[in-house]
């Protein structure tokens, strides 16, 4: 039985995600595919938003994946400061662009959709304003990345700021939250609860779409992950080379 | 450590352009503003308890990219790091740059004030909240510094690293002032804001040190 940690080897790394890369693909284009096209098309309009309630498929599966994105790189921080395993400092780095991606598709889709129905493309409200505050430190997390050459001391360096960002992300969302009462409605689907504000007909569609991002969101990491695994390699050839 | 302080200090009252730097800074930034909103009043005093935090935040940023980079430049940090843990080095190096800014801005703001058209009743807690609230800037902003030692000309990339960090202290800060302003009990930002230095006091010397250490390796 080999233990996790082998796994996160570079060698062992790019063979397990090659053969998983084509499956989570499918999955995640596949699912996302369904839930859009099951609730774009094959649910009904919602009696007070209309068909304006159809944007929360791509919504609050982006929102989820942006902060689950900046989580991963809090979780793959520790991993590199504790163990030192090169791959969690590379997948660290190929998860923000990502994350930042995800975090603007969140911010533009509720920027479409509150314009009819707050009437206002954006308001101070707290949920809006951490996630603008997410999208500056995912800017910041990689503005660091690309302006040290030293991978290693890259590496060390955007851990601690990963760590000390969360830290910091959530005393904003707490901060914010005491700064000005919220526009913004609950969630739909309470976890911690688990109980529903919304009907089957919405919650099957959108359940499609939360996991199908989830794994687009493993996939394109994974991809960016492998990339970055080739890059270093090819530094390494460059060198001796040179040398 | 509190020779490092001392020397810190008289560095920065000697030479031209650390010590007043970031105070002339601050006072500039807030005569200017009335020239941005217009003269009115009612409309100054509307943003008077908000923009001397926005001042103080821009004013810290500007003398923090020195902060280390000058000592890491001609070898001083690692002499540092021999003679003592570099724990203890962030601390003296923050303490000092709070003393030169955070402390003399929470000094000063109160007098500018008056430019603004302050209410009179948020004097109190905009100098108690810059008072507060400054070492947590100060710490924060060390943090950053450290973190771009390794980085030439790093003075943008700071900006971008540690202004989002400085969110919490803005919203507390600016909002006791504002509470203030409104006749209100400021009592709560005021003691959130506090806890908030503490942390940055208490957690920012290890992260700042820790980045150190990867810089100098």
């Amino acid at each position: 039985m080999r233990s996790l940690w082998e796994y996160a080897n570079p060698r062992l790394f790019m063979g397990w995600t090659g053969t998983a890369l084509p499956w989570l693909w499918a999955l995640g284009l596949g699912l996302t595919a369904l839930g859009l096209i099951w609730g774009f098309f094959f649910t009904g309009d919602d009696f007070r938003m209309g068909s304006t309630v159809k944007i929360i498929y791509i919504h609050v599966p982006s929102a989820l994946m942006a902060i689950n994105g900046y989580f991963l790189m809090f979780v793959a921080a520790l991993i590199w400061l504790i163990r030192r395993q090169p791959v969690s400092a590379l997948v660290g780095r190929a998860a923000a662009p990502v994350g930042l991606v995800m975090t603007l598709i969140g911010l533009v889709t509720g920027a479409i959709w509150g314009q009819p129905m707050w009437g206002t493309w954006w308001a101070w409200d707290p949920r809006l304003t951490s996630f603008l505050i997410l999208a500056l430190f995912y800017l910041g997390y990689i503005a660091l990345w690309e302006a040290i050459s030293d991978p290693e001391l890259a590496a060390d360096l955007t851990a601690m700021l990963a760590i000390v960002g969360s830290v910091f992300a959530v005393l904003s969302r707490y901060a914010a939250r005491f700064w000005n009462q919220g526009l913004h409605q609950g969630t739909s689907v309470p976890v911690a609860t688990g109980g529903r504000t919304i009907d089957d007909v919405f919650f099957w569609p959108l359940a499609c779409a939360m996991v199908g991002f989830f794994f687009l969101f493993v996939a394109l990491t994974l991809v960016r992950a492998r990339t970055e695994v080739r890059a270093r390699r090819l530094s390494v050839l460059t060198a001796r080379e040179a040398g | 450590m509190i020779a490092l302080l001392r020397r810190d200090l008289t560095l920065a009252l000697r030479s031209s352009g650390g010590f007043g730097l970031g105070l002339a800074f601050f006072v500039i930034v807030l005569v200017l503003t009335p020239f941005a909103v217009g003269p009115d009043p009612a409309g100054l005093a509307a943003i008077a308890p908000g923009m001397p935090w926005l001042a103080a935040l821009l004013a810290v940023l500007l003398t923090l990219d020195r902060l280390f980079a000058i000592d890491a430049e001609d070898g001083t940090l690692e002499q540092l790091a021999l003679a003592l843990p570099l724990e203890a080095a962030f601390v003296a190096k923050a303490l000092a740059h709070w003393l030169t800014t955070g402390a003399m801005i929470a000094l000063i703001a109160p007098a500018l004030g008056l430019l603004l058209y302050l209410p009179q009743s948020a004097y109190a807690p905009l100098f108690l909240g810059l008072l507060i609230g400054t070492p947590s800037l100060s710490f924060i902003g060390a943090f950053g510094a450290a973190l771009t030692v390794a980085v030439k000309r790093g003075g943008l990339l700071l900006s971008l690293l540690v202004l989002p960090l400085y969110v919490p202290t803005l919203i507390l800060g600016a909002e006791a002032a504002r509470r203030g302003a409104a006749g209100l009990s400021y009592e709560t930002p005021l003691l959130l804001l506090g806890a908030l230095s503490l942390v940055s006091l208490a957690a920012m010397p290890f992260a700042g040190a820790a980045a150190l250490r990867a810089s100098l390796r």
